[in-house]
């Protein structure tokens, strides 16, 4: 199968200000010379704690955030320096579920027209034509027709995350980036939300970008994966190769952090314990970002920052020792 | 031995727009000293008030217990006086609320915070509550705690003001720990931590631990004893094991079923999760006199909408308020 979306050394940085006013500028780069490839009509899951950056590449993947540097390319081209009506055509390709259904849709608005505003700004399509692409959505979805004229508040959370995942869709994107698609929700409407998803994307073709800190979730969605460590890829796989055969220390221990029901896995799986706290951002250490937490951590670890290496079979890993 | 806690057929009654709903129906339950007992349930089951009824600290005015009793060692303190419930609050019963990020006081640094709590119970002087509270970081391993201790809540990571939550739910040795989802809000690697954490401090100290939390996970690997709570009731109540094995309630096979676990023998084959369709139903109709999980459930007949289950126990200590309870 060909990739559809190809991402390339892509670093995004922010300024910030140390030390009040006349502080020195320094950058922090919370993505550092990312690359990773989804392949057309699977699913990629970029797997990482709170500040590993994981929303940040997928925000720039979709234009919503300035990348610094590298190249994103859809179907080939690469979409970074397109401008006006190049990048509108390209945002058609490429739509956002997000997080919180709760703030992600405008209260003053009514469900068809939250659903339809993307065609509105995207597409040149007639009135009648919009309308009907906006009712086979509702159905797509699962809501029902005399919802459409409902307002966001009168929906719940899982109801609201079908609305956004209507209006994702209502451009006929390639790619759809999920952003934490149900971590608002409570567990049972979680599984409506992932049939959902696994089901328009078996009917449609649809190719995801999984963005989750849920392992339980990113298992049971993905094909592929990519786990991020303070701005870097450090290990990128195949599900069953990624859960299976573990490779980088730290994705071990994220595997092993997760509370399981399996009594036979919670028997065998010894939970490896990282102490301390990610380091501070702004002013990395020189070597492997891991290493300070790192169980197995070594001196060329401190000095030299690993690679992300193919062991030849597309399991991609960034350590010294794995 | 009589156990630490014993909840006598509590209910608790909101008064709300629609009139007065039963948050809390009939929920019995005892809990040792040194055991763990665990609460699961999606938001608006109950979970979380049934917590604020244990330190008393109902919605003023709103909240108020209807009948029965809730005996903390060998006192029945939903009629004690506000007084005698000050004492018992973070003396003998505390809290680690969800949010470490808003239930810390922004404008005092985490060591002053702490050393109130020990001031107020323990008649501490100043310096002396202050070194206690610097005992208390170092206790929940927050690295340098001298130094930390002046530090401001912002200053602090999730992890390190969850820790410092729980430092200050220790200072006076309490006999019963509520702990109201204390990792949702953080990362399954803090999580981790937070767990160890817990689970030594319980061994040192043998204090009793109420864990609140959705995730069924990490109730089989906390706790020993679990109650699923569906709509202000009791669905399901027994040991965590026993329950996982074989839940005897459609609701907590539900729960089980629709989360995807990562499990030892995984394939490239992924069936459908299990779906519980609907929601839960809304305050106003939580009194009723049926089965409230009913009607989202695909085991219903005849008698699950015409009266409520009554409880069907087990060899194995398992409860289950079901009519279909044998069958499943």
């Amino acid at each position: 199968m060909t990739d559809l979306l190809n991402v390339e050394n892509l670093t995004v940085r922010f300024e910030v200000k140390r030390g009040g006013m006349f502080g020195k500028k320094a950058h922090l780069y919370a993505v550092d010379d990312v690359s990773f490839t989804v392949k057309r009509g699977e699913t990629l899951a970029i797997v990482g704690e709170s500040g590993s950056g994981k929303t940040t590449a997928a925000l720039a993947v979709a234009r919503l955030q300035d990348a610094y540097k590298g190249r994103v390319e859809l179907d080939g081209d690469d979409i970074l320096p397109m401008e006006g009506e190049a990048l509108r055509q390209v945002r058609q390709k490429v739509q956002f579920i997000f997080q919180d259904p709760y703030s992600s849709l405008n209260p003053r608005k009514r469900a068809q027209d939250i659903v339809q505003e993307p065609l509105d700004s995207l597409s040149d399509k007639s009135k009648a034509e919009k309308e009907k692409i906006v009712a086979g959505l509702f159905e797509a979805v699962g809501l029902r027709p005399e919802q459409m004229r409902l307002f966001a508040h009168q929906f719940s959370g899982g109801q609201r995350q079908r609305i956004g995942i209507a209006r994702a869709l209502a451009t006929q994107p390639e790619l759809i980036i999920c952003d934490e698609p149900v971590s608002a929700l409570d567990v049972a409407v979680q599984a409506q939300i992932l049939n959902l998803l696994r089901k328009l994307q078996k009917d449609m073709g649809l190719t995801f970008l999984f963005i989750s800190h849920d392992l339980g979730v990113v298992q049971h969605m993905s094909d592929a994966i990519a786990v991020m460590y303070m701005g870097k890829v450090v290990e990128h796989a195949s599900r069953l190769d990624l859960f299976g055969n573990p490779k980088h220390p730290y994705t071990q221990a994220l595997l092993s952090a997760v509370p399981t029901v399996d009594r036979t896995k919670r028997a065998e799986q010894k939970r490896i314990l990282i102490p301390g706290d990610p380091p501070d951002p702004v002013n990395l250490p020189k070597g492997c970002r891991f290493a300070g937490r790192c169980p197995v951590a070594q001196d060329k670890c401190l000095g030299e920052e690993p690679a992300l290496v193919d062991d030849g079979k597309g399991h991609r890993v960034a350590c010294h020792f794995a | 031995m009589s156990p630490l806690l014993t909840v006598e057929n509590l209910r608790i009654e909101l008064t709300t727009r629609d009139g007065v709903a039963p948050v809390i129906d009939d929920l019995s339950l005892s809990l040792n000293a040194g055991e763990t007992l665990s609460f699961v349930g999606e938001s608006g089951c109950g979970k979380s008030m049934t917590a604020l009824a244990l330190m008393g600290l109902l919605p003023e005015k709103i909240g108020r217990v209807a009948a029965g009793k809730i005996i903390f060692d060998g006192e029945d303190i939903t009629h004690a006086s506000p007084a005698r419930l000050r004492e018992i609050r973070g003396n003998d019963i505390s809290m680690i609320f969800q949010e470490p990020m808003t239930s810390l006081n922004p404008v005092f640094s985490v060591g002053e915070q702490i050393a109130e709590a020990i001031r107020a119970h323990q008649n501490l002087p100043r310096k002396a509550a202050w070194n206690k509270a610097v005992e208390l970081l170092d206790a929940v391993r927050i690295p340098n705690p001298k130094g930390r201790a002046g530090d401001y809540p912002f200053q602090m990571s999730g992890g390190q003001r969850q820790r410092a939550m729980i430092a200050m739910a220790l200072a006076c040795e309490p006999k019963l720990l509520i702990a109201d989802e204390p990792t949702t809000a953080l990362d399954v690697t803090v999580q981790a931590q937070i767990f160890d954490l817990l689970t030594d401090l319980q061994k040192q100290s043998g204090a009793a631990i109420i864990l609140i939390t959705h995730d069924m996970g990490a109730v089989a690997e906390m706790a020993r004893d679990v109650i699923v709570m569906y709509a202000g009731r009791k669905a399901e109540y027994g040991p965590v094991d026993a329950i996982i094995e074989h839940p005897r309630h459609p609701y907590t096979q539900g729960l089980i079923s629709c989360v995807p676990h990562i499990v030892s023998d995984m394939t490239e084959e992924r069936h459908d999760l299990v779906e519980v369709p609907g929601i839960v139903p809304s305050l106003k109709d939580f009194g009723r006199d049926e089965c409230l999980f009913a009607s989202r459930c695909q085991h219903r007949t005849e008698e699950c909408m015409s009266k409520r289950p009554v409880e069907k126990h087990f060899d194995n200590n398992q409860i289950a308020d079901c009519w279909h309870a044998e069958e499943l």
